[in-house]
């Protein structure tokens, strides 16, 4: 069984557009709202694209501005200009 | 195995014998009474008769309603692991009940309220 | 002078002139000189600059998140404060919650702070400095939000105003400050092990998550912003946690024991840790989200098997705990609570027993154990306390040597029995509440026969408030114990028919009419 890498957000107007752009780039998410807050879980490897979420957000976007609604990781991190990706080898 | 440092790393215990004056550490816990949590604790002379130990300390558990029906003569004492039984009217020392020791006592049919072992 | 970088230079680039770049070899010194706690520890390296952060964070982009950070942060509190937020929290019981958590937890990031800024002196590489100077910078943030926090309650509510001075004298604090002095006084890469790796990445999502939330749900904005704001930056603290651990296993195979030593040793640490904060979920949140149970289960065993699955390609192993803590989620909440409840002259906080429909949800959650064990002694209690007999424990406690909480968990093959292990150090007894503990102390007796317990303080006449003479014959140890504390006596007792109960009803009706 492959184990869920996720993320969870503060729940806010940015946070919904990186979530939906999170639901198109990888099939099989899986969002969980909980009070004030909302968890994405996707088995194995989780993407954020930042060229998606631009596209919800309506504007341009800087992956790391996702540190000012993070709570929580899960996985291996890697980080690019493009990609923010969460993912478990085995 | 020892810690593992830059330079010599030798220390006194905190709780060591001398430090308590003249007194020692007592421990004492009622088995399957966990409503009290955890042992407690007091210090007393080793001159200190056992009698005063059960009654100014052990007799604390009265507020559990398990404590009148307990008969006495069943009860099983334990110094850690060891069986004893207590003389009342001797010393701790005389009892063999030295620094840091637990006392525990287990009494045979009563398991807490409603058999919880609380 | 204000730095012009590139905007054209991607992420990678960026992070290595503004990271990397900055470090040199020393030449006026040896390096080993330099940097003398790296190698005793016995964690060998060979490659420095083979430790990255991944969120490659630069310190220019580091400053200007954490102040957006900071501006969100304080124009909620300023918000909630205009607000008379306190008053829109689901039940003055609540507030307790708050006593507890941030009466314990800003002197343990202080001491985190410290422990960062010390680590990232002595570890080499610039990845791992860079890192750790954030992560010092951050524990100061979440030390001083978190005051502010303590400060906005403490001008309505008892018990919260002497945090600091109880910090180190208080028995209930003592585990969490024993955990961070242990921590600290370790070398670089053990504090790495102890407080990134195990209680960041393994624990810390119990801690914060699940109960953040929590805070949010019973209606408390303040304590949810600082803890979101903080936990906004643990995601970060996670991962420099996972990177150091790879890092010293994939730089030399020798290092694979050591590690896994503290592993064990710290998941386990931390495991006592949070019975502490399970029991503020299962019984201080009036509205509750989810039990302790449930967020051990989701946190720690599935994330946490995904974990340890994962590294698992480099011989680590399971935390030796893990069976252990499995069995014990179903237990630890009650007995926290219990512990605490008996209590009530020695805390700064209420404690009381949950209404029947708490009760209830406690049964549900727990079906295993809470029925069989816990329910039938809580109604014991609630029936005495309605008929004047409040269940009031005054004796002091029997600690573990190692973690330092009072020696009250179960034997795991008898719910009914405490588990009490005892041995002889160079002829003194030592007692410990589980096997795992006593392992500890078996690695390092040296360490652990200095631990402060509180109880044993008292008893050597070490806890009287100045002017007091501890030499009089009439002298009593525990006597003065409330003043040593400084201890508020409104703050202490059962909830039920304290000032701040009150306070609460008659300054809610006050809002709610004319």
């Amino acid at each position: 069984m492959t184990a869920n890498a996720f993320i969870a957000f503060q729940k806010n107007e940015e946070s919904r557009a990186i979530v939906e752009a999170i639901v198109e780039d990888n099939p099989g998410a899986i969002v969980v709202e909980q009070p004030a807050m909302v968890k994405v879980d996707v088995p194995g490897r989780l993407v954020i694209r930042r060229a998606t979420v631009e596209d919800k957000i309506g504007r341009s976007f800087d992956l790391q501005e996702l540190q000012i609604h993070l709570i929580t990781i899960s996985g291996h991190l890697d980080e690019t200009d493009d990609e923010f990706s969460l993912s478990w080898l085995s | 195995m020892t810690v593992a440092a830059l330079a010599p790393y030798e220390f006194a215990s905190r709780d060591r014998l001398e430090n308590f004056h003249g007194k020692q550490l007592v421990y004492v816990w009622w088995e399957k009474h966990r409503m009290f949590s955890r042992p407690f604790v007091v210090a007393l002379t080793p001159a200190t008769p056992f009698r005063r130990l059960f009654e100014d300390y052990i007799s604390t558990y009265a507020w559990h309603p398990d404590w009148p029906h307990i008969v006495w003569d069943q009860v099983i004492w334990q110094n850690g692991d060891e069986v004893f039984t207590p003389d009342f009217d001797a010393s701790l020392a005389q009892n063999g009940i030295g620094h840091k020791d637990l006392i525990r006592f287990s009494t045979p049919g009563l398991d807490g309220i409603a058999g919880t072992g609380y | 002078m204000d730095m012009k970088v590139d905007k054209k230079l991607g992420l990678k680039e960026r992070y290595a002139l503004m990271t990397r770049d900055l470090a040199w070899e020393t030449t006026y010194q040896p390096m080993d000189k330099v940097f003398p706690q790296v190698t005793y520890e016995g964690i060998k390296i060979h490659d420095w600059n083979a430790w990255e952060d991944p969120f490659r964070l630069t310190m220019d982009a580091y400053w200007k998140y954490q102040a957006e950070k900071e501006r969100k942060l304080y124009a909620i509190l300023d918000a909630f404060n205009q607000n008379n937020g306190h008053l829109s929290v689901t039940d003055a019981r609540y507030i307790n919650v708050l006593k507890l958590f941030l009466g314990s937890t800003p002197p343990l990031e202080l001491m985190a702070a410290r422990g960062f800024t010390n680590v990232g002196r002595h570890m080499v590489g610039a990845g791992p400095r860079v890192a750790c100077l954030m992560q010092a910078v951050d524990e100061y943030r979440h030390f001083q939000t978190q005051v502010h926090s303590i400060s906005n309650y403490n001008k309505y509510y008892n018990g919260m105003n002497e945090f600091a001075h109880q910090q180190s004298r208080m028995w209930y604090l003592s585990d969490g400050k024993s955990f961070f002095d242990d921590a600290i006084t370790a070398g670089p890469f053990e504090f790495m092990v102890a407080i990134g790796f195990a209680f960041e990445y393994v624990l810390t999502n119990i801690l914060f998550v699940p109960f953040i939330s929590g805070a949010a749900y019973n209606g408390d904005m303040a304590a949810m912003t600082v803890g979101f704001s903080a936990q906004s930056d643990e995601a970060r603290h996670m991962t420099l946690g996972l990177e150091c651990i790879k890092f010293m296993l994939e730089q030399d195979p020798d290092n694979l024991p050591i590690v896994q030593r503290w592993i064990d040793k710290w998941t386990w640490r931390g495991t006592r840790k949070l019975a502490s904060v399970g029991m503020m979920m299962d019984y201080m949140l009036p509205k509750r989200i989810m039990s302790f149970k449930e967020a051990w289960e989701m946190y720690f065993e599935q994330n946490g098997a995904a974990l340890f699955n994962d590294l698992a390609r480099y011989g680590v192993k399971v935390p030796k705990c893990f069976v252990q803590t499995v069995a014990e989620k179903e237990h630890v909440t009650h007995q926290s609570w219990i512990g605490f409840y008996m209590k009530p002259d020695s805390t700064p906080f209420h404690t009381w027993i949950p209404e029947k429909d708490e009760l209830d949800w406690l049964s549900e959650k727990y079906p295993n154990t809470f029925d069989k064990y816990y329910r039938p002694v809580l109604e014991h209690f609630d029936a005495q306390e309605k008929s004047g007999n409040r269940f009031n424990n005054k004796t002091a406690p029997m600690n573990c040597q190692v973690c330092i909480s009072t020696i009250k968990f179960n034997d795991p093959d008898d719910p009914m029995k405490t588990l009490i292990r005892s041995k002889t150090y160079k002829g003194e007894k030592f007692h410990f509440c589980s096997l795992h503990c006593e392992e500890i102390f078996d690695a390092e007796p040296e360490k652990y026969i200095q631990a402060y317990i509180s109880s044993h303080q008292v008893l050597q006449g070490n806890c009287a408030p100045e002017g007091v003479d501890t030499t009089a014959p009439d002298f009593e140890p525990g006597a003065h114990i409330a003043a040593y504390w400084r201890l508020d006596k409104a703050a202490t007792g059962d909830f039920n028919g304290s000032e701040d109960q009150a306070n609460f009803a008659a300054w809610r009706r006050q809002a709610t009419s004319n």
